[in-house]
Parts: C-alpha cells; sequence; structure tokens
C-alpha cells in the first residue's frame, strides 16, 4: 500500500513540474522558432503556427545578423534587397573582453574584503561592512554622471578600463555580501591553526580561503557574468556607441531602435544573446549543488 | 614565539648591505609593477593592434595587474615592522574595495544628496522642495505604489516559485532538466526579455491575426483582443510576471542549494515520527533554510525597488506603470533637473535601510558579525 501511494505522489510531482517548466519555456520557445521565421511571417502570423504547418523555416535572419559584408536576400515584395549585415560576430569579442575581467576583478576584491571583514580585526570593521552592505542600495544610476566627468579628467572613458573598474565598483556590495555569508562561515579551526603555524593572512588567503570558497566563487562568478553580459546602460555610457567598441546589447538595443519593425532580426539577435550566459551557466552549474547557499546555512 | 626569535636571529645575520639591497628591494618591486601596469594602460589606450590581440592583452593585463596589485601591497606591509604591519595587514584586504566602493557609489551619492537640496540646475538652494515633490507629486505616489507591487509580487512571486520548485525538484525525477529550464530565462537581457515578451503581449485589432500568444488564447476563447499594457492597473502586473520569469531561477537554484545542505537525518527522523511531507517542510526544512529565504528575498526585494529596465523597454512608464528608478531617470536624464532626480534617488536608497537592517540583525542572531 504504501508503498503504491509513493509511487503515485511522485508521479504527481513529475506532472506538476512538467507543467510548470513548459509554461516556462513557452516564450524561450517562441523566440526560438520567429528566429527561424521570414521578416512577413513574424509580422503577421503567431509563432504557434508553424505547428499547423503553416510557412516554412529559414537561416536567413541568423545569417544577416551574424554576417560582417552587405548581404542581398529577397524580401516579401518579391525584390530583391541589399543590406548591410549586423556584424554580431566583432561584437561578440567586444562583449568578452569586457566580461572576463569584469567578473575576475571585483570577485578578487570581493574575496579579499569578505576575508578581512569576516576573520580579522580592525577598527571600524563593524561600520565599514555595514556602509558596504548599505552600498547594495544605492541605483547606480546616481553614479553614472559623477563617474563619467572623473572618466574624462582621467581619459579613461571609451576604454576598458573604464568599463572594468565601473562593473567592479558597481557589483563589490553584492559581491561581498554574499561572499561575507560564505566565508564567515568556514570554521575557525581551519584558520587559527593556520595562524598558528605563522602563515601570512595572504598566505592563509590565497592557499586556504580562495580555494575552500570555490562554490560561493563560482556561483556569484555566474551572477557577476549574467550581470555584465546582459548590461546595457554601463557599457553605453563608459564604452560610448562605436561600433569598433559596442557590445552585443548595444547592437540589440540599436536593432531595436533602428528598426523597431525587424522583429525578425531582433529575435535571431537575442538568441545569438543568450547562448553565451547559457552555456557559462551550465557549465560551472555543478559548483551550485556542490553546496553554494551562499553560507548562509549554518552547520 | 617561534615568530619572535626567528625575526631576532634574522636581524643579527642581516649586515648593512643586505639591509640596502632589502630597502632597495622594497622600493624597486612597487616601482616595477606600477611601470608595467602603466604601460599596459597605455598600450590599451592607445594601440592600433588587432582587435583580437587588444582583447587577450586587456584581459590579462587587467586581471593580472589586480593580483599584482594585492602581492605588491602585501609586500610591503610585511617589509614595515610588525606592530604596524599587523594594523595593517586588514586593509590590504580590505582597502581596496573600500577604495573603489568609496569611489564609484559613495561619493555619488553624498553628491546626490547635496545636490538634492537644490534646484534643476544645482545652483540656487531650495531646501525640502525637492522632497516634498518626491512624496506629493501624483506621479510620484503611483511610482511608490507600483514599487510597493513590484516588491511584493514579484518578490513573493520569485521566492514562492523558487521555493515550490525547488522542494519538488528534490523530490521528482528529472531534476536537472527542470532546473536548468527553470534556469534558462536568468541568462537573458531586459532588451531580449523584451523581444520575448512582446511575442506574448503583442497587440493586433480584433479581425487580424494574433502575433501574440496571450491574445491569440484570448481570441481563441472568442473574447476581444486585449492592449494589454494599457490596461490599467492590471498592466503592472503583467510587467511584474516577466521579472518573475527571470527572477524565480535565481530564487530556485540557492534555495535548492540549501536544501541539499539539510542533513537527510533530521529530515528521516521527522518521516518516521509520522509526520505527513507537507509537515516536514513546514517544521523542518523550511526553518532549516531560512536564513538562504532571507538572502535571496533580500536580493530580489532590492532588485524590485531598483526596477527600471522591464518598464523602460515595455511602456516606458506610460499607462500608470511608472515605478521610482524610471522617474529618477527621467528628471536626470530627460528633463535634466538634477535636484528632483538626486532626491528621488535619495529616497531610494532610504527605502532599502529597513531591509538591510533586518539582514545585519540576521546575521548578528547567527553571531557571525
Amino acid at each position: 500500500m504504501i508503498q503504491a501511494k509513493r509511487f503515485n505522489w511522485k508521479i504527481l510531482v513529475n506532472i506538476v513540474l512538467i507543467a510548470i517548466v513548459i509554461i516556462w519555456a513557452i516564450p524561450i520557445i517562441g523566440l526560438f522558432i520567429s528566429s527561424f521565421r521570414t521578416q512577413s511571417e513574424v509580422l503577421n502570423s503567431g509563432w504557434w503556427t508553424i505547428f499547423k504547418g503553416k510557412g516554412k523555416l529559414t537561416l536567413d535572419n541568423y545569417k544577416r545578423v551574424l554576417g560582417g559584408s552587405a548581404y542581398t536576400f529577397i524580401d516579401s515584395a518579391g525584390k530583391t534587397v541589399r543590406a548591410s549585415g549586423d556584424n554580431l560576430s566583432r561584437a561578440f569579442i567586444n562583449s568578452f573582453t569586457v566580461t572576463i575581467p569584469s567578473v575576475v576583478i571585483p570577485l578578487l576584491i570581493a574575496s579579499a574584503a569578505a576575508f578581512g571583514f569576516a576573520w580579522m580585526e580592525f577598527p571600524g570593521r563593524k561600520f565599514f561592512f555595514t556602509a558596504v552592505v548599505a552600498l547594495l542600495v544605492v541605483p547606480l544610476q546616481i553614479a553614472l554622471i559623477p563617474i563619467l566627468r572623473d572618466y574624462q579628467k582621467l581619459g579613461l572613458t571609451g576604454s576598458y578600463l573604464g568599463v572594468w573598474l565601473a562593473h567592479t565598483g558597481f557589483g563589490l556590495p553584492l559581491g561581498v555580501y554574499l561572499l561575507y555569508n560564505y566565508i564567515s562561515t568556514i570554521p575557525k579551526d581551519i584558520f587559527e591553526s593556520a595562524f598558528l603555524d605563522g602563515a601570512r593572512p595572504m598566505v592563509v588567503f590565497a592557499l586556504l580561503v580562495l580555494p575552500l570558497s570555490v562554490p560561493a566563487i563560482a556561483s556569484l562568478a555566474i551572477f557577476q557574468f549574467l550581470w555584465v553580459w546582459n548590461d546595457l546602460l554601463v557599457a553605453l555610457i563608459f564604452l560610448g556607441g562605436t561600433s569598433e567598441v559596442a557590445v552585443l546589447t548595444q547592437r540589440l538595443a540599436n536593432m531595436v531602435g533602428s528598426r523597431g519593425q525587424d522583429w525578425h532580426l531582433l529575435t535571431s539577435g537575442a538568441f545569438i544573446v543568450m547562448v553565451v550566459p547559457l552555456v557559462v551557466f551550465f557549465s560551472l552549474q555543478r559548483y551550485f549543488v556542490q553546496g553554494l547557499m551562499a553560507g548562509s546555512v549554518k552547520g | 614565539m617561534k615568530k619572535v626569535d626567528e625575526s631576532g636571529s634574522n636581524s643579527l645575520i642581516s649586515t648593512s648591505a643586505v639591509a640596502f639591497g632589502r630597502v632597495a628591494i622594497s622600493i624597486l618591486i612597487p616601482l616595477i609593477a606600477f611601470v608595467v601596469l602603466w604601460g599596459g594602460f597605455i598600450f590599451l589606450r592607445d594601440s592600433n593592434a588587432s582587435q583580437g590581440v587588444i582583447a587577450v592583452v586587456a584581459i590579462i593585463w587587467g586581471v593580472g595587474g589586480i593580483a599584482l596589485l594585492f602581492w605588491v601591497a602585501d609586500y610591503i606591509v610585511n617589509k614595515a615592522p610588525l606592530n604596524v604591519a599587523q594594523k595593517l595587514q586588514p586593509f590590504v584586504f580590505v582597502g581596496p574595495a573600500l577604495v573603489i566602493l568609496t569611489w564609484y557609489l559613495f561619493l555619488p551619492t553624498m553628491r546626490s544628496l547635496y545636490l538634492s537640496f537644490f534646484d534643476a540646475s544645482s545652483k540656487n538652494f531650495v531646501g525640502l522642495a525637492n522632497y516634498i515633490y518626491a512624496f506629493t507629486d501624483s506621479k510620484m505616489l503611483e511610482a511608490f505604489g507600483n514599487n510597493l507591487l513590484w516588491i511584493v509580487l514579484g518578490t513573493g512571486g520569485s521566492v514562492g516559485f523558487g521555493l515550490i520548485i525547488a522542494l519538488l525538484a528534490d523530490r521528482s525525477n528529472f531534476e536537472k532538466v527542470f532546473k536548468s529550464i527553470i534556469f534558462t530565462p536568468m541568462a537573458i537581457s531586459f532588451v531580449g526579455a523584451g523581444v520575448i515578451w512582446r511575442f506574448i503581449y503583442a497587440y493586433k485589432p480584433m479581425g487580424e491575426d494574433q502575433v501574440g500568444l496571450l491574445n491569440a488564447i484570448v481570441t481563441f476563447f472568442g473574447a476581444e483582443p486585449k492592449a494589454w499594457f494599457t490596461l490599467q492597473p492590471w498592466n503592472n502586473i503583467f510587467l511584474v510576471i516577466i521579472l518573475i520569469w527571470l527572477q524565480t531561477g535565481y530564487a530556485m537554484v540557492i534555495i535548492s542549494a540549501a536544501l541539499k545542505g539539510v542533513p537527510s537525518a533530521i529530515i528521516e527522523a521527522g518521516r518516521i515520527d509520522g509526520a505527513s511531507e507537507f509537515r516536514v517542510i513546514r517544521s523542518i526544512i523550511i526553518p532549516y533554510i531560512f536564513s538562504t529565504i532571507v538572502t535571496v528575498s533580500t536580493t530580489i526585494i532590492i532588485l524590485s525597488l531598483k526596477i527600471f529596465d522591464i518598464v523602460f523597454t515595455m511602456t516606458n512608464g506610460n499607462y500608470g506603470t511608472e515605478v521610482i528608478a524610471s522617474m529618477q531617470y527621467k528628471q536626470m536624464f530627460r528633463f535634466y533637473n538634477y535636484g528632483r532626480g538626486s532626491a528621488i534617488a535619495i529616497v531610494l536608497v532610504i527605502a532599502v535601510i529597513p531591509v538591510m537592517w533586518y539582514n545585519l540583525h540576521q546575521f548578528r542572531k547567527r553571531e557571525v558579525f
């Protein structure tokens, strides 16, 4: 009896989950299918009509969005049109150049700070930590104009360094907050024995704290990566809008702006922008399971 | 004790020549580090090398540079006398974060606080006029109401769904697949989400083929299609749904990780005592992961308070969907009213203080702070 009851229970759980997952996936499926449809079909019929066998699928949207050089296609009226491609490949490299240091730099600085706050005694410790966490609430729009003025004086506008530092500044409060949660729960004994052996704090940090915090750091890395990769505002203001340095989101936003009716191109563009963060997430995913919980479970 | 002995014998051995060499090195190392970093900076700023090369150099320079700075700072501090070094040591760790945060967030906030007492052009002192505007203007009151809705529905929805899905997935056969799909929206930019959700909410007049899924369903059942974003006050809820869709994955992933940390012995003990599954969840699991739920809720509450992109790309704050951050943006970058824009920003900062206070309180309870 009990066996049978448990079995039914499990089926029910799976069915409920499948229902939720389908609801969650529908918007993405819609985008995915739309990205293979032609302009007139995207504008005039729902993407689900494809399941009724209407319309055909094409790779043209992707070719146009990724291709760098001019590109010819046949429009809805049957005329051959030449249009310049969007050359997202270049924006791809730009996005990586902006994103990788913008993830690693704040992670290094935040984990060092979290270690300092959690395990070192110094005057003003509580005050400074409270201040750092309080800065979580500051909307970054506040900082844009003052920082831009500083950058103009320093010659940092349009440089990668400027964007990295900006992302570092804006990402640090959350980074320190989450890593503090984690690092503060590392058992005291581990440090005490290391300090007793005469290890310098920097050595303890590099050889003990960093490796022990890998799950927390990895999960924070994912969030910072997603944030930077998907950011539009910071890149737009500090990097400038020239196509030489523009990142993917800028190009995508331009596509929205310059041709709001070209939904068919937006779909493939949006999909391309999504791919990298998904790959990053699924490759780092196992660290979550190893026990992220941002240290908030005190064992 | 051992440490003192060592340094004592060291100082006996070291001759003046060695001491001189040490001083020279301790000046030289920071100097070299500085030259390397500065050279890299100039190269990156002015170079015409191919983009791939610049990208690689930029990444190595940026990441390596920070590690180098930490190492050099530690090196210098350890050259100092022991008692001084011990005092300085913590600041090697927290210093960089404090400096950057002061520059990027603290000073701009102070500057905004100052400007919030001045008029649009930041010239004439106006006292509290901007704050009176912030708390009495009808658009602002609308924004406050909407933000409250965002916080309650957005956070409640994301954390609630996240918790339910995490609990269910833990008991299902295909945990990884389910969790991956729920998480996927997290990877999508707000710009991308805007494109995606247009295919759900899009509106076309009666009679035409609907492109938006929601209206297609509505017309299928014979009702008239609706322009969802102009449908007050429900349009706010349609926007919040996008946030829930985006953020549930985040809540789920963290809560799910915490669930794995609940010792199975406690759960089994509850089950053996005859507790139903719901009872086990309510009385054992939820209390155990409560601090995780607080952390997740905090981050999403703050996100909802600062919510901007979704509103900005979907409705631009029209049709009664204005939120505090979109009001701030408009005052700052559209009307160039720095006084009002700054005052609204300060109000936003103040609004989050209770949340953070509660968090620090939780820290103290756990005796980690």
